[in-house]
């Protein structure tokens, strides 16, 4: 089954996130290849910064601690949180309850 | 889908291939239960060389330790190897989920309601008319009838978002809609892919594939409905036209894809079996994997290409020259315009194509029915039996 993504809206940065239980990361030189086996959607990770982050999101209290963590610079933040929601709305990565 | 934050040439890392295939299609067997006259594998009969259930597990331990995420699993008819749900059950135990293709033949409700509790488990079911006259012309008689039974079969066992295969023909472009009316019905998907000229199909392709005029509609067709309908990344050659399809837009054969046939064969993907774009065998040293990255056919398709003719169309870096195989099969160079280019170089280049044989299909399963007449019988045969001496004298 394929989920349509939804519209992409503004992303809770300082809301709490992490990767969602059923999807796989596999490493490439350009990014990652994200796979969701309960969607069964095939996700690039076109950057290694992405990958960084999205694998660092349990880590940290916040969406945006996480990016901070990675080293993304506060101008490039708006750029990252719009993939964030786009894989926020393909069940990629999910809110955590607890920060 | 694909997630941007850098301007980074995706394609451009794909082409150069991957240290493991993004997903493959792995046929499990040769033998089918139907005959379609457009088979991209001339299926019918088993091999005897097939591989055994424990080597398609050692195959999965070594796909599950590549992270390859998915296997497209199909034949032949898939499931008709008695060790069918063995293999799949273990697939999906192993961190590798699957699609399989079927006709349908064996999806009883009892089947249904497994493959619906079932994660990591996708169906596809081919239809290749939507109506049984269509249908029925290329996959065979009753095999509509068989198809829709199974649909409604998943359908009433909960499954949601199966897939509707169909191989668009120059028969079915015209019931697009009716096609999706089908899959909408069954609360499925809707997949169509492209005929090729491989296997069984290079005997069909001429009267079957669509044409130019049809093409032009399939496209405006598929822009209008989007994601919504798959493509299997396989018509990326209509985007010559103008605007790009969802999906990749490029030939992944031996980069990030490619074939695992019944026996063992690695081929750059599922519309090449010929010794031209076989790499290897899983039953090698070094199994799966050293063919992957090592053999020569896939380094080679790894090198920069040249586009050849197509290097001068401005809309070359839409359709990348089109499909290896339909080119192959065809008999038209690798580096020139696909047959079916939208431009109508291809047309051309069937035109002033040299040589009188083309590349045959290889690996030929195709079951041996009795003729029809007896003058379809081969006469050498026949004089070999009324000659051949009575063992019993």
């Amino acid at each position: 089954m394929t989920v349509t993504p939804h519209a992409v809206e503004a992303f809770d940065l300082d809301a709490a996130w992490a990767l969602a239980p059923q999807v796989a990361i596999r490493p490439e030189p350009f990014g990652a290849l994200a796979y969701h086996f309960g969607t069964r959607r095939l996700s690039f990770l076109k950057t290694p910064t992405l990958r960084s982050l999205v694998e660092s999101l349990a880590a940290y209290p916040s969406g945006r601690a996480a990016c901070l963590a990675v080293g993304i610079a506060s101008e490039e933040l708006p750029q990252y949180a719009r993939s964030l929601s786009v894989l926020a709305g393909t069940s990629m990565i999910i809110r955590r309850e607890t920060p | 889908m694909s997630v941007a934050v850098a301007p980074a040439r995706l394609v451009d890392h794909f082409e150069a291939g991957l240290d493991a295939p993004i997903c493959l299609t792995w046929e499990l067997t040769y033998a089918c239960n139907l005959a379609c006259v457009h088979c991209l594998s001339s299926s019918g009969r088993r091999d005897p060389r097939e591989l055994s259930t424990e080597e398609c597990k050692s195959i999965i331990d070594e796909l599950q330790r590549m992270q390859v995420f998915y296997v497209n699993i199909g034949g032949g008819e898939p499931t008709v190897r008695r060790d069918f749900w063995e293999v799949l059950d273990y697939a999906t135990a192993h961190d590798v989920g699957v699609k399989f293709s079927t006709n349908g033949s064996r999806i009883t409700p009892a089947i249904a309601e497994r493959l619906a509790a079932a994660d990591y488990v996708d169906v596809q079911i081919s239809l290749d008319g939507a109506s049984a006259e269509v249908n029925d012309r290329v996959r065979g008689a009753g095999s509509y009838a068989t198809a829709i039974r199974a649909m409604e079969r998943m359908h009433a066992s909960g499954f949601r978002g199966f897939k509707v295969s169909v191989v668009m023909t120059r028969e079915n472009v015209s019931q697009l809609d009716a096609f999706k009316a089908i899959a909408d019905r069954f609360e499925a998907q809707l997949r169509i892919t492209r005929l090729r000229p491989s296997g069984r199909g290079a005997d069909v392709w001429a009267e079957l594939h669509p044409t130019q005029q049809q093409q032009g509609e399939l496209y405006q067709w598929l822009l209008a409905h989007g994601e919504g309908v798959l493509t299997g990344d396989s018509l990326f050659h209509l985007s010559a036209y103008g605007q790009s399809l969802p999906g990749l837009n490029l030939c992944g054969a031996g980069r990030v894809v490619c074939l695992i046939d019944p026996v063992g064969d690695v081929y750059a993907c599922p519309f090449a079996i010929h010794d031209a774009f076989l790499a290897g065998n899983v039953r090698a040293p070094g199994g799966f994997a050293k063919v992957w990255r090592e053999s020569e056919l896939f380094t080679q398709l790894r090198r920069p290409q040249s586009p050849g003719v197509c290097g001068s169309c401005t809309h070359y870096d839409s359709c990348r020259g089109g499909c290896m195989a339909a080119k192959f099969f065809t008999g038209l160079p690798l580096d020139g315009p696909d047959p079916e280019c939208v431009l109508g170089h291809g047309e051309h280049a069937l035109a002033v194509r040299h040589g009188s044989t083309l590349p045959r299909p290889q690996a030929d399963h195709s079951r041996r029915r009795p003729p029809d007449r007896a003058c379809d019988e081969d006469p050498v045969t026949v004089f070999l039996r009324v000659s051949a001496p009575s063992r019993a004298s």
